[in-house]
C-alpha cells in the first residue's frame, strides 16, 4: 500500500463518515476507513465482538480513528449510537454499512434443513440492521448524507452462499425501500457489489473456493482475491458528493462479472 | 534480533493477554488450535499483536502454515532478521 497517494484527491474533505464492521486489516471496511481518511474525511469506526481486535486495527489507519462498539442485534447499542457517534463528530455525512453473518447451519449447502431461527438471524444481522443502522444515524444527518452497504450479487444462486444470498436479496431491497423514504430527507442509499474478496468474512462461507475460478475466468477486467481496495474506493466514491442523485442503486466492483453471460 | 526463547516468551505473553492461556502452556511443541484452544479470530489477534511487538509482517495466506507455537517463532525469527 503505497501512500498518501489519494485516488481522485481529496473527495471526503470535511466529511464526517462512520464506517461498521471493521474486523482485520483485510475487511472491506477497514479499506474503506483507511481510504476515507486519505480521502480528507474524518472517520469513526464501530467493531463487533473482537474489540479489542478492532482497536488494534484501527491504530493501523492513516489517523487513528476513535473505536465503538456495535451489536446490530442489541437495541440499546443501536439506542445509543448517534450518542456515542456524537461524542466525537458534531454529525454525519456518511454512514458505511459492512455486516453481515449467518449461522453456519444457514451456509454451506444445507439450505433445505435450516430452521427459521437461524435465517432470522442472518436476516436481521445481514438485511433489517441497514434499517437499524440508518434510523439510529438519522439524527446526525439532519441535512442529508450518503448510506453505503456492501453486497454480494443476489441475482442468481451461489454454491454454499445459501440463506446468505436470501439475505443479500434482502439487503437489496431494503436499500431501494429505504431510498424511498429517506430521499425526501436527502440521504441517499446504495451498494456496492464487490466481487469475491478472502476477508474474515470471506473465509467462513463453506465454498468459496468455488467462486474464484468464476472470477478468473470471467471477468473481463479481471479480478484479485486479494484485494479489498477497488470495492472501497467504489464505496468512498458513492459517499462523495459525485454521486448526488443517485439512491437505491447497486454499483457492481466486480472487474464486470454481473455484466457477462459466460 | 531477539533469540528463539525472548520471542516464545513475548509470543507467550501475547497468547496470554488475548485469550488467557497461561504463558507457560504456550511451548514451541504446542498446536495452537488443538493444544491451545485458540480459534481463528483469536489467532487473527494473536498474529496482529506479534507483527506489532516484533515489528514483522505476516501475510494471511502464512497464517495457516503456522499450525504450532514453534512455526510461528521460527516464522518471526526468519522474517525479522
Amino acid at each position: 500500500m503505497s501512500e498518501p497517494t489519494v485516488p481522485g484527491g481529496r473527495i471526503l474533505e470535511g466529511k464526517r463518515i462512520l464506517v461498521t464492521g471493521v474486523l482485520t486489516d483485510s475487511s472491506f471496511a477497514f479499506h474503506t476507513a483507511r481510504l476515507a481518511q486519505l480521502a480528507g474525511a474524518t472517520v469513526v469506526v464501530t467493531g463487533f465482538g473482537r474489540m479489542s481486535l478492532v482497536e488494534r486495527i484501527a491504530k493501523r489507519l492513516p489517523h487513528e480513528a476513535p473505536v465503538l462498539e456495535l451489536d446490530v442485534q442489541d437495541d440499546t447499542h443501536l439506542d445509543s449510537l448517534a450518542e456515542r457517534v456524537g461524542e466525537h463528530v458534531d454529525g454525519l455525512d456518511g454512514v458505511v454499512h459492512s455486516i453481515a453473518f449467518a449461522p453456519t447451519t444457514a451456509l454451506g449447502g444445507a439450505f433445505l434443513d435450516t430452521t427459521f431461527d437461524d435465517v432470522s438471524t442472518a436476516m436481521q444481522v445481514s438485511a433489517y440492521s441497514l434499517k437499524s443502522l440508518t434510523t439510529a444515524t438519522l439524527p446526525l444527518m439532519p441535512s442529508g448524507g450518503s448510506v453505503v452497504g456492501m453486497d454480494f450479487d443476489a441475482q442468481v444462486a451461489w454454491p454454499g452462499y445459501d440463506w446468505m444470498g436470501v439475505a443479500k436479496a434482502g439487503l437489496e431491497a431494503t436499500t431501494r425501500y429505504l431510498a424511498k423514504y429517506l430521499g425526501e430527507r436527502h440521504v441517499r442509499v446504495n451498494l456496492v457489489s464487490a466481487g469475491p474478496v478472502k476477508t474474515m468474512a470471506a473465509r467462513s462461507i463453506p465454498g468459496f473456493d468455488q467462486f474464484e475460478g468464476v472470477w478468473d475466468e470471467r471477468a473481463p477486467l479481471g479480478w484479485d482475491l486479494g484485494d479489498p481496495e477497488p470495492a472501497a474506493r467504489g464505496v468512498v466514491a458513492l459517499l462523495s458528493d459525485w454521486f448526488p442523485k443517485t439512491t437505491g442503486e447497486i454499483v457492481h466492483v466486480d472487474g464486470g462479472v454481473h455484466a457477462m453471460g459466460a | 534480533m531477539a533469540s528463539t526463547e525472548e520471542i516464545r516468551t513475548g509470543l507467550a505473553e501475547i497468547v496470554n493477554e488475548i485469550t488467557g492461556v497461561p504463558a507457560d502452556d504456550v511451548q514451541l511443541d504446542k498446536s495452537f488450535t488443538d493444544d491451545l484452544d485458540i480459534d481463528s479470530l483469536s489467532m487473527v489477534e494473536v498474529v496482529v499483536a506479534a507483527e506489532e511487538k516484533f515489528g514483522v509482517k505476516i501475510p494471511d495466506e502464512e497464517v495457516k502454515n503456522l499450525a504450532t507455537v514453534g512455526d510461528a517463532v521460527s516464522y518471526i525469527e526468519k522474517a525479522g532478521s
